[in-house]
């Protein structure tokens, strides 16, 4: 399959922005909490899960998505966001707990509600995938062309909600797609500890649907396979699971003592990270120069810039705004 | 009067003390959650454990709340005490027909027939602006539904004999532990979450509330942080001569209605402090006791202080505004002892 050079632009100074972004949020996080590290503490307080390491399985579907489509993502949901074209100052306000943020401040990082962009996040593992089968469920009764993508992690596809979707988003021929992020452990638990298939691509025909999956944590790869199952969602031939082996370099969350794994691991996994790797086909294989890919590099770091710079100069809301927003 | 050394335990080891010794006496008792193993717990409430049993009786499972509560049950059915880790309280949503209509219910259902000794162990509470989905702490939640114990103990000796007398304990029994009184290093630290810890097995009794400090004046109900918030406003209070009685609940069900009269009795003011919502909760039930079985005794109407009917908001500001501190209970006490 072959992939336009703007294609694989877009691909690379996305996982690029959502890099950079994740380590500057892994910086602010440990604000305030230092020499002792509370979890309450800091302009950016509570649990944080980054998603270094796991730019590929967004970048890689978002690319065939529209604003039209819905994407519903986890705890873990920054490099979603930022692929499907969240407003970044508003983003970064809300993580800041600020009242300009997305949900002015009654969110927080795992809860982020974008409408504009057909956006939301959760806390609960397992919980965006029924509600991206209403997406698609509209999705279909409007007759629109529009579809759902569900993100979660591995551990999610033992929760009961991935298995009813799954059967009744193919009982009833729904444009979804659920991308499920293998980043090898749920918290602490190693996949082969809590999963009965190797891979869950495999659970599809449990479903009578298509599963896909990608090796590697591959951003063309994914690329493709998103390419397949968004053209096959839109036309109206069902649901589809893409499974990605992708790659969690951080802790669970920021803090995570990670007594069980080895640092190495981690040290194995950067020598083959997927933005160098992409970098390297974009220049060998796609003659792109070093300056259009510094310029491109440099947009990134500077949006991501200007969104924490907004999120720190806006305003806190006021403390008895706590009571609005209950009911509309 | 003779010293003895005292040794000191943080919350979360006092728990996992208290799940090692039950295991050593009874191979029957085993544990099953997401991350209790090499993990020891996302709260630390198995520390330890995995290192000692191993794999066979402290059983990481995958995030599949319904069927792991639900196999819990299916083993208790059968003899087994198993303990079970649901990781935060807000999770219940998950695999709440396991709890409320299985657990709860199949004891009574079957006319007694069916004994589930089990304890199902819960992080509960808020105050590190984790939001809405990870703060509640759902006390009256779990103490609304018949059948199931609850306790939601405020120390590190509770912690450990409240856990010792869950596991003995024939019924299924929700033992909610509060994350801030783990004593845990990345967390709030507090005094409270440190504290003198025998090293033998003990009990602490389900139903029983504690008078945690003694006064006249007014009583101060509080549950868990709310207990602790009060302790700290009484010693305001007693720096403008009003004497403090304190009240640790510990147990919501069966609730220890007798010591809340009794203090009543004698202070004839009460504040009822909880950190969950306020309508319809565990402050509106011990008000409902006053009213019922202690008005009489009252000099002014029941003061509750609770989180404000929203679900507990994210930023710093916003989370502080509603959940009750210290300073919100001395307020609230001297109104009520000036009304």
């Amino acid at each position: 399959m072959t992939i336009s050079i703007d294609h694989l632009q877009w691909m690379y100074e996305t996982m690029y922005k959502i890099r950079y972004y994740e380590d500057k949020m892994a910086e602010a996080y440990t604000e305030g909490k230092n020499p002792v590290f509370n979890i309450g503490s800091g302009p950016v307080p509570g649990e944080m899960h980054l998603a270094t390491g796991q730019e590929p399985a967004a970048v890689g579907i978002c690319i065939h998505l529209k604003k039209e489509d819905t994407v519903t993502s986890p705890h873990r949901p920054h490099h979603h966001a930022i692929a499907k074209g969240v407003d970044l100052n508003k983003m970064t306000a809300e993580i800041f707990g600020k009242v300009t943020g997305l949900c002015k401040g009654k969110g927080g990082h795992m809860h982020l509600f974008d409408p504009d962009v057909k956006f939301s996040c959760g806390g609960i593992v397992g919980a965006g995938i029924p509600h991206a089968v209403g997406a698609a469920l509209t999705a279909k009764k409007k007759e629109t062309d529009w579809i759902a993508v569900s993100f979660i992690g591995e551990g999610a596809a033992n929760q009961g909600a991935f298995h009813e979707s799954l059967n009744m988003a193919a009982l009833w021929n729904l444009p979804l797609i659920i991308v499920i992020e293998n980043n090898q452990y749920g918290i602490s638990v190693p996949k082969s500890a809590s999963t009965s298939v190797p891979s869950n691509d495999i659970r599809a025909a449990a479903y009578g649907i298509k599963g896909y999956y990608v090796k590697d944590n591959d951003p063309v790869e994914m690329y493709n396979v998103s390419k397949e199952a968004v053209a096959r969602a839109r036309s109206g031939e069902g649901p589809s699971i893409i499974e990605i082996e992708t790659y969690r370099y951080l802790g669970h969350f920021q803090g995570d003592p990670e007594v069980y794994r080895d640092k190495q691991e981690i040290t194995l996994l950067r020598e083959k990270d997927p933005i160098i790797r992409l970098r390297q086909t974009l220049c060998n294989e796609h003659g792109i120069e070093e300056q259009k890919l510094s310029e491109l590099e440099n947009r990134a770091k500077q949006e991501v810039e200007d969104a924490f710079q907004f999120a720190r100069e806006s305003e806190y809301p006021k403390p008895e705004d706590a009571l609005k927003d209950l009911f509309v | 009067m003779q010293k003895t050394k005292q040794r000191l335990l943080t919350g979360n080891k006092a728990m996992a003390e208290a799940i090692r010794l039950e295991m050593e006496r009874d191979p029957n008792v085993f544990v099953m959650g997401e991350d209790v193993g090499v993990y020891g717990g996302i709260f630390g409430s198995t520390e330890g454990l995995f290192q000692k049993f191993g794999s066979e009786r402290i059983i990481d499972t995958p995030i599949s709340e319904t069927a792991f509560i639900g196999a819990a049950i299916g083993a208790a059915s059968e003899g087994m005490r198993p303990i079970v880790e649901l990781m935060f309280v807000d999770f219940f949503g998950v695999c709440m027909d396991q709890i409320y209509n299985h657990m709860a219910k199949i004891p009574y259902m079957s006319g007694g027939r069916v004994k589930l000794p089990m304890v199902l162990m819960t992080a509960v509470g808020g105050g590190y602006n984790d939001a809405a989905q990870h703060s509640q702490t759902l006390y009256a939640t779990f103490a609304h539904l018949p059948g199931m114990k609850v306790v939601a103990p405020s120390t590190p000796y509770d912690l450990k004999g409240l856990m010792i007398s869950a596991i003995r304990d024939d019924n299924p029994v929700v033992f909610m532990f509060h994350k801030t009184l783990q004593g845990l290093g990345w967390m709030d630290q507090l005094d409270a979450s440190v504290g003198h810890v025998p090293e033998e097995a003990y009990t602490v009794p389900i139903g029983k509330a504690n008078v945690v400090r003694e006064g006249t004046d007014i009583t101060i109900v509080g549950i868990q942080m709310t207990t602790h918030y009060a302790l700290e406003a009484a010693q305001k209070l007693e720096q403008q001569g009003i004497q403090a009685e304190v009240i640790d609940l510990r147990s919501l069900v069966p609730l220890d209605k007798e010591t809340i009269l009794q203090s009543i009795k004698k202070t004839h003011r009460l504040l009822v402090v909880d950190e969950d919502y306020l309508s319809y909760g565990t402050t509106a039930e011990i008000a409902a006791i006053a009213a019922e079985d202690g008005l009489y005794d009252l000099d002014a109407p029941v003061k509750r202080l609770a989180v404000p009917n929203v679900p507990i908001p994210y930023s710093r500001p916003l989370e502080q505004f509603v959940l009750p501190n210290a300073d919100k209970i001395f307020t609230e006490a001297m109104k009520l002892v000036n009304e």
